[in-house]
């Protein structure tokens, strides 16, 4: 990074962190931190998405589609994530390697499972074997995200739906008595009204969603996980740049992360939560409007 | 080899009794059910000491939080935020770093006129220091969650406890404390659910399974591993962790019961909340 680095074992003091914190390595530890916001930014709209057809489908008149609903919100009380971050990827993984072997090899006679192993041609292979190295990488992170959106829009599904139980059945009534259709009464009055009563519930998933984010290392993506462990362990003098087992400074220095970014997401969802009870029939709402008065 | 074989060569693998090697060819359904059931000893034995000691330290905590004295108020304060606020996964990491770095033959602690060497090497074995940490973590959410029950206790039970000229201890342990419990105890319920969950981490973080001696969760991803299947141990561990939260949620239930028992007509049922508390 800086000039004089060429000889980092002639340095010492300030002077060798600088360079022992601006190596190529540490540039790719820094780089995760990105890899983990990028999985925040998608995550929480898909999250969002997913949750939302969850509590629709929970509320159907139809019930078949009440029951499925109904059963991917009750999902994540009763087993762990954890179980579902290992089981989604490689199941989904699976899945579609078995449609694209059926599509592309239909000759093919020998079964997919034969003993302990998975054997599918090499045309269904995903990613294939011959692709560049970012995109089994990003492959692999798609997997990741996919399995996160899917266990916390279940979470969501419940927040969601018991929301759209709390709105005052009066005012689903008005709509009624106004000659509102069920479909202009559920996106004119109810859908508006839900998100105050759908925002603690939202709030706390969302620093659900943060604190869940290191689990990304079990899924095998390079994240800050992944680089403290690299990056702490102990270096012999073989390295450019040798010191003892710091893993415990640099997993401090991820606890001061997150902290930060809990800590900043409150204040944040506090001026959200002010925001939108702004007009609201509640007393946070009531409160507002007497302020201003 | 017969099932009933298998039960008594696998059936307590997880804490190290039975059969030393994992099967490793020729896995059947009987080998997973076995040995992802005995892994569940160790969410049970995690889960449960944490909760009841984390229980304790939890009312002894929140009671400082609402406390007006600063020096009892601010570290609770810091104590809560720091657990609440970073991921048990980095936790567990941080704690066995820490808990490795201790010296190797243990801490000498200098009295005037003896010596005793401070043990510490069992801290770095999960059974101890992945306890730990999570009869810490459940002790800042328990905490947070007792604190907002000892807010709203109606300010009528107090004044009544005051007119009946109860005081100090008899008030706290008659009043206060009972109340609390009832107010709390359906977000408690969800924390016992959800730190039952958690336990599934710990052969995941930092912590090693010696001997191959891990949790359900260890089992079932082991079992993924070899057969590359994992649509059977995924759900058999599913499956266990259903009829655990129910479990829980019976427990829970009759303790429930018994907190309002004074209460005359339909007994409130304890109504789980669909919201997340962790």
């Amino acid at each position: 990074m800086f000039g004089y680095c060429s000889d980092p074992s002639a340095l010492d003091g300030l002077v060798w962190l600088s360079c022992y914190l601006t190596s190529g390595k540490h540039m790719a530890f820094y780089a995760s931190f990105g890899t983990v916001m990028l999985l925040l930014a998608i995550t929480a709209p898909a999250a969002l998405l997913f949750g939302f057809g969850g509590a629709v489908a929970a509320r159907s008149a139809f019930w078949p589609l009440r029951i499925l609903g109904k059963a991917y919100s009750a999902m994540v009380r009763g087993i762990p994530d954890i179980v579902f971050f290992l089981f989604v990827p490689i199941a989904l993984d699976q899945a579609f390697e078995w449609m694209r072997h059926k599509a592309l090899c239909p000759e093919w006679e020998a079964p997919v499972r034969q003993g302990n192993d998975f054997v599918v041609c090499v045309e269904a292979k995903l990613p294939l074997s011959a692709s560049p190295q970012w995109v089994h990488e990003s492959y692999g992170f798609a997997l990741a995200v996919l399995a996160f959106s899917i266990v916390f829009g279940a979470f969501a599904a419940n927040v969601f739906y018991g929301a759209m139980r709390t709105v005052p059945r009066a005012q689903l009534e008005t709509a009624q008595a106004y000659g509102m259709t069920e479909r202009q009464s559920f996106w004119r009055v109810l859908i508006p009204q839900m998100w105050i009563y759908a925002l603690p519930g939202l709030s706390n998933l969302w620093m659900i969603l943060i604190k869940a984010t290191p689990l990304l290392f079990l899924l095998g993506v390079e994240d800050i996980v992944y680089w403290a462990r690299e990056l702490g362990g102990s270096k012999t003098s073989i390295y450019a740049y040798p010191h003892p087992d710091w893993r415990l400074y640099y997993f401090l220095a991820l606890l001061v992360f997150y902290l930060a970014l809990t800590r900043v997401s409150e204040i944040a969802l506090a001026r959200l939560t002010a925001r939108l009870s702004r007009g609201q029939a509640t007393m946070a709402g009531e409160a507002l409007r007497k302020a201003a008065v | 080899m017969s099932c009933v074989q298998t039960i008594q060569d696998y059936g307590l693998r997880a804490l190290g009794i039975g059969e030393r090697v994992l099967p490793r060819a020729d896995i059947t359904l009987c080998d997973q059910f076995t040995l992802i059931g005995s892994g569940l000893i160790w969410n049970i034995y995690f889960g449960t000491l944490a909760l009841i000691a984390g229980f304790f330290l939890a009312t002894g905590l929140a009671l400082a939080r609402g406390s007006r004295n600063v020096l009892l108020r601010k570290p609770s304060e810091w104590f809560i935020f720091v657990f609440r606020g970073s991921p048990l996964f980095i936790q567990f990491f941080v704690a066995y770093q820490a808990f490795v770095l201790l010296p190797k033959n243990g801490i000498e602690i200098d009295l005037i006129f003896t010596q005793i060497t401070a043990e510490s090497r069992w801290l770095a074995r999960a059974a101890a220091g992945a306890l730990i940490v999570l009869f810490l973590n459940t002790a800042a959410y328990t905490a947070e969650i007792f604190y907002g029950a000892l807010r709203s206790i109606p300010k009528g039970d107090v004044e009544a406890a005051d007119a009946y000229g109860m005081s100090g201890w008899t008030k706290f342990r008659r009043v206060v404390w009972p109340t609390m419990l009832r107010l709390a105890w359906p977000a408690y319920t969800n924390e016992a659910i959800f730190l039952f969950h958690a336990t599934t981490l710990v052969f995941f973080s930092g912590f090693p399974a010696w001997q191959q001696k891990g949790d359900a969760l260890y089992y079932a991803n082991y079992f993924a591993d070899k057969t590359f299947n994992p649509f059977v141990p995924y759900p058999i561990v599913a499956g266990y962790f259903i009829l655990l939260t129910l479990v829980v949620i019976g427990i829970f239930g009759l303790v429930n019961r018994q907190l309002n028992r004074h209460i005359p007509q339909a007994r409130p049922k304890l109504r789980l909340r669909p919201q997340v508390t962790r």
